[in-house]
């Protein structure tokens, strides 16, 4: 539609995979109500589970958020593994308690965890049950979040999937954006959609209950994250009809990805021009400035957010960086074949994970960039390996063209910082955090006897 | 607070402070080298690596090996993914010994990983966990865990020729640990007492077998390394210390401990302790008296309570545990000064005994550091759960007598000045001075309620021409500001709430809660100007 950057040869859709299973040092699917709780202003996240899944939120939140959060773990007890009965009661208690001290919730999601699913605890039957006793001002729905079925993001992905279904049906013409964006973002994206004349627009998840999107045979869907196949399913099974585009990271991957709506609907060349033209040039601008420090550079990908095959697309493609390895959780062909396209063959694409296996790959490429887990990063780091923690990249708006500088910036920020080290004191990895314990700092009294 | 119970109900958590077990258990093999834990779990359950990397900011992956099993593993075999995992570690990290067991969701599948490891025939001990995801928790799993490791490889030594001891209960990501244990190796080592092991931290397999050689064993923390310590004194007759050096009173009496059991004649050189002058110092005046509420980890609550009453010159007003297993010595310490313990691990509790209480400082941990903010009262960090800013670059022991001068700056850094304070109280209506902008050392750190947090029905000062009953405002109403409830009928006159406002916002809260209880034992319905000011003559020291 537009003026495109030459596609390569040979893309990666067709590549090899590489299979593999071992250690996964990923996050499981609660993880994902960190920001899932701020997007949905009057849902509250319940999580069913043990010590572990209240610990994780807490620490995966990084900073605690004090302010009173909208979610909280019921944590199983020995009496509650004993008898089903029992849990189904204390949860309905817990419930109730928590709906009359928080009359702002709206909606309610009972959240499954690792031991909620293995002692088989029904959450849809007390979803069902709680529902109907808190209609009409509570909707009570029920998601899985646990690692033995969720890595991460994929969290997002049960939540809106399960969602799908109370949607209201109608048979318009209608879009709707899928994934949970921070609303300065959700706002350019409308904005720019609005300016090309497609007004029937609204988004998954909404931000208060009332919002939702209604759903029907004439309704196109445009997912805004690749993780997103579960709800892509559920969308379609209520008639609906998938836009298929590259992500919108970056300033080609929005383009095509507004480019593929703006097909659906009809828009002119004309108005697609004048309504990108501006943005595109900003983002390119505010791309190249941080391109700078990316070019030539390689790049190597643990699987963390399943943001991996877009992001290479976007740094192979417009920050100049070769990508050694993409390593994902999941590969969604079917949702990122437009991205693969664009990567030319090379990369090892690999699916799932043997962290140890992996880790030695890594060791062996000596990549200037490598994106992983929070668990990873201080350890390569000291090992002479600059690292940008994947965590960020669901934490901070990067999507579409005024946050296309920003994803860039995120990359090359820990190159920037690294060569400052370099010319400036000399650092190096620390000696262990035993090293410290042989001589107090300067005591003034004589050591040893 | 009772003794562990089996049997209690799902309750609903928000923030925890404890981990759980099997985290415990990482502490002890994070500390610890040569030794690897391979850990039965799902998926998900590798995020406690960042506790490490991150928090504690560690530059090695922790040695553990998650076998990370699926929903797909469940239905065929997770024994044998348990099995491959065990000989991965083995092969690739060789280790001197492995410690195995599950976290809360394998505990469910049972597959028994110490049997499994049994059957492997591995050529290094391998010893099995037992921790219960479901009713313990993170200080039970670092103490058994150790227990267990100390059971399993300590073997009769002879003792050492030179009166020794081991250092015992240092983890990975412990409040402190890294520099209290190296206040108290010099310490000991200017008693002229050599250390024989430190452990968990910093030991190997081979230095646990040689526990016993040590004359007897400095207890640093009974939450992490009691059940070691009476174990080595039942099988090896190593006494142990009972007095946990923190404070200089406490350090004094630890030092007392430590020449009767080694024999030692030397006294350390305690010129560098500055507590005790900086305490007695006239800017310190202003200290006195002033109510302290205390909570944390029992080790730092007794050892804080103390210092806070008999070396700063406080009162406390109350204080509390969150862990079970040493609430008895709890209790009879609030005894001792006429209180009652809070024993909790839920931290709403906490937050409401804090807001009954009112205190002017709050000595706790970082839960408390947050409610603290949300009422606008001071707080200083005596205690885990840890936080990134608990691992400071420079040395900051909480022992010893650094530790003792290192306890008094923090304690007294969130508090206002000795002078600011009767310069607030003069000027209190200057643009630039004024109580609102909190202590002048801290910048520009104006007290703010967050959004998430505003009361529903704001008693703020603008509402109060009409008379402000005491309702049922939210749980998170800012306190220290708003003169609004008390559970019984009394009423704020607006000008009495005027006047409440004029008084510096370090002791409002103070104030206000002493009229209320003044006005409520009186019978009075209202408080105006006059009852505040009868409640301060009431109460004036």
């Amino acid at each position: 539609m537009t003026e495109q950057r030459p596609l390569p040869q040979s893309g990666c859709r067709n590549a090899p995979v590489l299979r593999e299973r071992g250690q996964r040092e990923v996050f499981c699917g609660l993880t994902g109500i960190i920001w899932l709780h701020r997007k949905m202003q009057d849902a509250f996240f319940l999580v069913v589970g043990s010590r572990t899944c209240a610990h994780l939120l807490q620490s995966a939140a990084g900073v605690m958020i004090f302010a009173e959060p909208r979610f909280g773990t019921a944590i199983l007890e020995e009496k509650d593994l004993a008898g089903m009965a029992d849990a189904h009661e204390e949860l309905d208690r817990e419930v109730a308690r928590l709906l009359s001290r928080r009359p702002d919730i709206r909606q309610l999601f009972l959240v499954g965890s690792c031991p909620s699913e293995v002692i088989k605890l029904d959450l849809s039957r007390a979803a069902e049950r709680l529902s109907q006793q808190f209609a009409p001002h509570v909707r009570v729905l029920n998601f899985s979040g646990s690692g033995i079925e969720t890595t991460f993001t994929q969290g997002e992905d049960a939540c809106l999937a399960a969602m799908v279904p109370q949607l209201p049906q109608t048979e318009a013409r209608n879009l709707v954006l899928v994934g949970a964006l921070p609303d300065v973002v959700e706002d350019q994206a409308l904005s720019l959609l609005q300016a090309m004349g497609i007004d029937q627009v609204s988004c998954l998840p909404a931000r208060r209950t009332g919002d939702e999107p209604a759903i029907g045979p004439n309704t196109w869907v445009a997912l805004t994250q690749p993780f997103l196949g579960e709800t892509a399913g559920a969308l379609h099974r209520q008639g609906a009809q998938r836009i298929a585009a590259p992500f919108p990271f970056g300033e080609e991957g929005t383009t095509a990805w507004l480019a593929a709506i703006a097909e659906v609907f009809g828009v002119s060349r004309d108005v697609f021009d004048a309504v990108t033209a501006a943005p595109r040039a900003r983002a390119r601008k505010a791309i190249a400035a941080q391109a700078e420090e990316l070019r030539g550079k390689r790049v190597f990908f643990f699987p963390d957010s399943q943001l991996e095959v877009p992001l290479a697309r976007f740094l192979t493609r417009e920050c100049g960086m070769d990508a050694i390895e993409i390593g994902t959780p999941y590969l969604h062909k079917d949702l990122c074949g437009p991205d693969l396209d664009l990567i030319a063959d090379g990369p090892v694409l690999s699916e799932g994970q043997d962290v140890d296996l992996q880790l030695d790959r890594c060791r062996a490429a000596r990549p200037d960039l490598t994106v992983c887990g929070l668990g990873l990063a201080n350890p390569l780091e000291a090992e002479g390996l600059s690292t940008k923690w994947a965590i960020e990249l669901v934490f901070t708006p990067v999507h579409f063209y005024e946050q296309a500088g920003d994803l860039a910036g995120l990359f090359s920020r820990p190159l920037r910082r690294r060569a400052i080290f370099v010319k400036g004191a000399p650092s190096g990895p620390v000696e262990g955090l035993s090293a410290a314990q042989d001589g107090r700092p300067a005591p003034s009294g004589k050591v040893g006897a | 607070m009772q003794n562990p119970p089996v049997t209690q109900p799902m309750k609903l958590t928000v923030w925890t402070y404890e981990g759980p077990p099997h985290v415990g258990a990482m502490r002890v093999a994070t500390g610890m080298k040569d030794l690897h834990y391979v850990l039965h779990a799902p998926q998900g359950d590798t995020y406690a690596d960042l506790l490490f990397t991150m928090i504690e900011r560690r530059d090695h992956r922790p040695p553990v090996t998650f076998t990370t099993f699926q929903a797909q593993d469940l239905g065929s075999d997770t024994a044998a993914l348990f099995k491959d995992a065990a000989q991965d570690a083995h092969d690739r990290f060789k280790p001197q010994a492995m410690i195995v067991g599950s976290s809360c969701t394998a505990e469910l599948i049972q597959d028994d990983p110490g049997g499994l490891a049994d059957t492997m025939g591995l050529p290094i001990p391998v010893i099995a966990l037992e921790l219960p995801s479901y009713s313990r928790k993170e200080n039970f799993g670092a103490d058994e865990t150790f227990f267990q490791i100390t059971r399993h490889l300590a073997r009769p030594v002879e003792r050492t020729k030179r009166v020794s001891c081991n250092i015992l209960g240092p983890t990975g990501l412990g409040f402190r640990h890294r520099d209290d244990v190296t206040e108290i190796t010099a310490l000991l080592q200017e008693m002229g007492i050599d250390i024989n092991v430190v452990a968990p931290m910093g030991a190997s397999p081979a230095d646990i077998a040689r526990l016993g050689a040590a004359h007897f064993n400095v207890l640093l923390y009974p939450e992490t390394g009691e059940a070691a310590a009476r174990w080595l004194k039942r099988e090896y007759g190593q006494p142990y210390t009972q007095t946990v050096p923190i404070g200089a009173g406490a350090t004094r009496d630890f030092i007392a401990e430590v020449r009767a059991l080694s024999g030692s004649d030397l006294i350390p050189d305690d010129t560098r302790l500055r507590q005790p002058w900086w305490s007695r110092s006239v800017d310190s005046t202003y200290l006195t008296g002033k109510r302290v509420f205390v909570f944390g980890d029992a080790t730092h609550v007794k050892a804080a309570a103390r210092i806070a009453r008999d070396e700063m010159g406080f009162e406390v007003v109350g204080l509390g545990c969150y862990n079970r297993e040493f609430a008895r010595d709890i209790r009879a310490l609030a005894r001792d000064m006429g209180l009652e313990a809070l024993g909790t691990d839920d931290y709403l509790d906490v937050e409401a005994a804090i807001e009954a209480l009112q205190p002017e400082l709050i000595l706790g941990t970082q839960m408390e550091r947050h409610i603290g903010k949300r009422f606008n009262i001071p707080c200083a960090v005596i205690s885990a759960p840890v936080h990134v800013q608990d691992f400071p670059a420079r040395y900051s022991p909480q022992m010893g007598f650094e530790g003792a001068n290192v306890i008094f700056d923090t304690w007294i850094h969130p508090l206002v000045m000795g002078l600011e304070e009767h310069l607030l109280a003069m000027f209190r209506e200057d643009f630039e001075f004024h109580d609102a902008a909190g202590p002048s050392h801290h910048g520009h750190s104006t007290p703010r309620v967050p959004a998430e947090t505003q009361p529903v029905s704001s008693a703020d000062a603008s509402q109060l021409a009409q008379p402000v009953a005491s309702a049922t405002a939210g749980k998170a109403a800012s306190m220290a500001d708003a003169p609004a409830p008390t559970d019984g009928n009394v009423i704020w006159l607006a000008d009495a709430a005027r006047e409440l406002k004029k008084i510096p916002f370090f002791v409002r809260g103070k104030a206000r809660r002493n009229t209320e209880i003044f006005a409520a034992e009186r019978g009075m319905q209202q408080i105006s100007v006059d009852t505040l000011y009868e409640a301060k003559a009431h109460y004036a020291r």
